[in-house]
């Protein structure tokens, strides 16, 4: 058979075809709201006492020789200092866009497992909740509760799609540099041979779809331009992961339809010389905090950002100037939303008999607790909604008033 | 029946040899020698020396900091770098030149299961010797040697910060003040082992941490350092190690070798085959005869290896897992089957561009998983918009660079997929108007992506 027939053939299959088109149109309706709710999952274990600890506590200096000496940190509210590293953030913190939950934690005891940890902080379920059972993550089973969601409502970036925003809704995914150039035959026929496919045809439509609205994808038509344009993209593969590539690609998409947004910023893992380990990480937060910041423009007044991690690590330092696995950390907000210039919840103290099976920072509120009632500022959720769907089994509480709405 | 089992136990189709006829084919492999050594893996010797040279010129550029420390350091670490480089090299090669290339599929599978990273760039060389000296020489013998192997390698005992802990009590803690570090003990526990799912608390991973005081390694390699152990004995599940006035060795052997063989460890190894081998979902029945067989033949993975190859359970779910970025170019490169003097001939900037970046942007970054767990096994963290469309990306562009004389698309969607090329692929590959489209469109195909 000539290729000319067969592709009259392929074009007949059109209508077959028109079931399962490996474009949707994309559609704006008008998204519920103008706020902004951004989650960045620290991945690792984030040193809570590493990024805002007591001052003058006795206690701490003895548990924490090496480390609280060679970091200090200058003071920033109700006896407590930062890490320096966070200095940037200070005039966040000025403007009260910038507040930290230092003593919280997922309901997530035991084995202090990253792996396991991240479920849960992600799934937003509690201990009763068996691990297999962990499908779905909070903030899609949230979007269950905006009418008018579509699927660039939601956005998750980077090269990985975090189980935060996996679930029954639609939501998008890209990384900073991912393009997706074809001739007009090549998409033609992809479409044909991901028909058969569901798994395939739903990536490829989307990424064909979110090329296209992204402006990264070009029409081309030789062998050259494909190896340019992927030539392009690859140089651009290793900074994509960077803070500021996340970042900024998620302030892009927020200042358009989009409404939530989720990355990941890794290297938390603190267990050796953590003094230069965490400081380069809370670089790339801050980094990361900033370019939100600058990149949302007006919208920052209406977005709420939440960066949070697994659990906190032990408040001894260890034997090689690192921290291990523990219970208790800081959770960061910041945004022009945000109620800020100040700490939320319960500070337990770091006394031994403070601890938590002696060893780490015993948590005094639910990080979840929080972040339902960020939603709720932000989405205006009913509680029934919070406590039920998105964070099954969370009590709310009292409101701590963290947005200024 | 072969053209399945060669894409989940090999790379796929080779136009070069024919698969090897059905289970019994493949089982046959285990009790064989290696194949894949006729291409050789990275000299030991070598990558020592390339290390030590390194941090030599690390510590020059620390003490005297000037243009030629900086460039000698520079050149040093591009020195180091080669090794990487190199186990990608021969990794391209064995893929596409060794008849059966079972032995490399498997030994991915316990490179992912004891994972670690080639950064810090000062240990990166050693990530490729551990990959060649502890897990390929036992992917088709005892789990207990490949553990203790691992376990006392320079790459895990440096990723997992072990190497520098200290018993608090022994004579170089005393002196230094230095102590203990949890990170290797829990993740032994919790992922090479019994998986977070056994029955182990906080207190035995505390335990098991003071036990591995002593696993030292330097730039030079392993070494036990009883000076650095802390002394008495420990209790890990309910048994006691070192109980002898002098912290031994043979305790830590001991305490590998009983968590190698606990029923624990036995069903937790049996899941995670059966996961990335058959299904993301596995029958319970599977994993139960994997358990069973790990257990009876005290954890001979030659045993355990071909039960899951000849299980009945596995027979009727081809196709139900996407193979991962590495597994997907390795079988790209098996199908162009490009000369392996080519292969020899790619640059570090060819790899880069072939293979480093464009694993990255497929999501899973060469030996840079997130975390010790590894990379994970679902299709739909795989099989994303911007997974694919790298995958698509690369499809297209890169395997011209490969082989610049691009086979004909109607031949080579037979040669890559034989049996298993859906109509609409052939369809595609007799319609596209280039060869490289052509090409890229049989890569870029549902079927080629699964096994």
């Amino acid at each position: 058979m000539h290729r000319r027939d067969i592709l009259k053939g392929v074009t007949a299959l059109g209508c077959s075809l028109a079931a399962h088109p490996l474009t949707t149109t994309m559609t704006f309706a008008s998204v519920p709201g103008d706020a902004r709710f951004v989650v960045i999952v620290l991945r690792g274990g984030m040193d809570g006492l590493g990024v805002l600890h007591p001052m003058n506590d006795p206690n701490l200096a003895r548990m924490r020789p090496v480390l609280l000496r060679e970091n200090a940190g200058d003071p920033l509210t109700d006896g407590f200092a930062l890490h320096s590293a966070l200095d940037p953030l200070r005039t966040l913190w000025a403007a009260g866009e910038l507040a930290f939950a230092p003593a919280v934690s997922t309901p997530y005891r035991g084995q202090r497992s990253h792996f396991d940890g991240q479920d849960m902080l992600e799934a937003g379920t509690g201990m009763d909740v068996a691990p297999d059972a962990l499908r779905g993550g909070w903030l899609n089973r949230m979007l269950s509760g905006l009418p008018g969601a579509e699927s660039e409502t939601a956005f998750a970036i980077g090269h990985e799609v975090p189980l935060i925003l996996t679930g029954q809704n639609a939501i998008s995914s890209w990384s900073p540099e991912t393009r997706l150039d074809l001739t007009p035959q090549a998409r033609l026929l992809l479409e044909h041979i991901y028909a058969g496919d569901p798994v395939f045809h739903a990536a490829a439509s989307n990424a064909i779809d979110l090329a296209e609205s992204l402006g990264v994808s070009t029409q081309i038509d030789s062998l050259g331009e494909q190896q340019m344009m992927m030539g392009e993209a690859l140089e651009d593969t290793r900074s994509a992961a960077g803070p500021a590539k996340l970042a900024e690609f998620a302030a892009n998409r927020l200042r358009e339809e989009t409404r939530i947004a989720s990355f990941s910023l890794t290297g938390w893992d603190t267990h050796r010389n953590q003094l230069g380990g965490l400081r380069t990480a809370l670089d790339r937060l801050g980094q990361a905090i900033l370019t939100l910041r600058d990149g949302l423009g007006p919208v920052w007044e209406k977005t709420t950002v939440l960066a949070m991690t697994e659990f906190g690590r032990t408040v001894a330092e260890n034997g090689n100037r690192g921290t291990d696995h523990g219970t208790g950390g800081t959770m960061l907000m910041a945004g022009g939303a945000l109620r800020g210039g100040k700490l939320y919840g319960t500070w337990p103290g770091v006394a031994e008999a403070d601890l938590l099976e002696r060893r780490d920072l015993q948590p005094t509120d639910d990080v979840r607790r929080f972040a339902a009632w960020a939603l709720r500022g932000s989405f205006g959720f009913d509680r029934a909604f919070l406590e039920q769907t998105v964070f099954p089994g969370v009590d709310l509480g009292e409101d701590p008033n963290l947005l200024r709405v | 029946m072969s053209a399945q089992l060669a894409a989940r136990y090999g790379y796929g189709l080779s136009p070069q040899f024919d698969p090897p006829a059905g289970a019994a084919g493949w089982i046959d492999l285990l009790g064989a020698a290696d194949p894949g050594l006729a291409f050789p893996g990275p000299d030991r010797e070598a990558a020592i020396d390339a290390m030590t040279a390194f941090l030599e010129a690390i510590r020059l550029e620390r003490r005297n900091n000037n243009a030629a420390t900086r460039r000698a350091r520079r050149n040093a670490s591009r020195a180091s770098l080669r090794f990487v480089f190199d186990g990608v090299r021969t990794a391209l090669i064995r893929a596409a030149h060794v008849p059966a290339p079972l032995h490399d599929r498997l030994t991915e599978f316990w490179q992912d299961h004891f994972t670690v990273e080639v950064t810090p760039v000062r240990l990166r060389a050693w990530v490729p010797l551990m990959t060649a000296n502890a897990i390929r020489p036992h992917v088709a013998g005892r789990f207990a040697d490949m553990l203790k192997a691992v376990v006392t390698h320079p790459a895990m005992l440096l990723y997992l910060d072990q190497a520098t802990a200290v018993g608090p009590n022994s004579p170089v803690g005393q002196r230094t003040g230095r102590g203990l570090n949890e990170n290797l003990a829990r993740e032994v526990l919790e992922l090479h082992t019994l998986g977070v799912d056994g029955p182990y608390t906080q207190d035995d991973v505390r335990q098991l941490a003071e036990l591995f005081t002593g696993l030292h390694a330097d730039h030079s390699g392993f070494r036990f350092r009883p000076n650095m152990a802390e002394p008495g004995y420990e209790t890990v599940l309910g048994v006691r190690y070192g109980a002898g006035p002098r912290a031994r060795f043979s305790d830590i052997d001991a305490v590998l070798d009983d968590l190698a063989r606990h029923p624990a460890t036995a069903l937790h190894i049996a899941r995670k085959l059966a996961v990335h081998f058959i299904s993301d979902q596995p029958d319970p029945r599977l994993i139960a005869d994997l358990a069973h067989s790990f257990r009876d033949s005290d954890g001979d993975l030659n045993v355990v290896t071909a039960v899951l190859i000849d299980h009945p359970l596995g027979q009727d779910s081809f196709g139900a897992k996407a193979k991962r970025p590495m597994d997907y170019i390795l079988s790209g490169v098996r199908a162009l089957a490009p000369p392996a003097d080519r292969l020899t001939a790619l640059s570090n900037t060819d790899l880069r561009n072939l293979f480093d970046r464009p694993m990255q942007a497929m999501g899973q970054t060469y030996r840079r998983a997130p975390g010790p767990d590894g990379w994970p096994e679902a299709t739909e963290a795989w099989i994303t918009p911007q997974g694919l469309a790298a995958r698509i990306g690369w499809a297209m562009a890169a395997p011209v660079a490969f082989r610049r004389d691009l086979p004909d698309p109607r031949e080579f969607v037979t040669t890559a997929l034989g049996p298993l090329a859906s109509e609409a692929t052939k369809l595609a590959a007799r319609a596209a108007e280039t060869r490289w489209e052509g090409i890229g469109l049989v890569l870029s195909a549902p079927e080629f992506n699964r096994r």
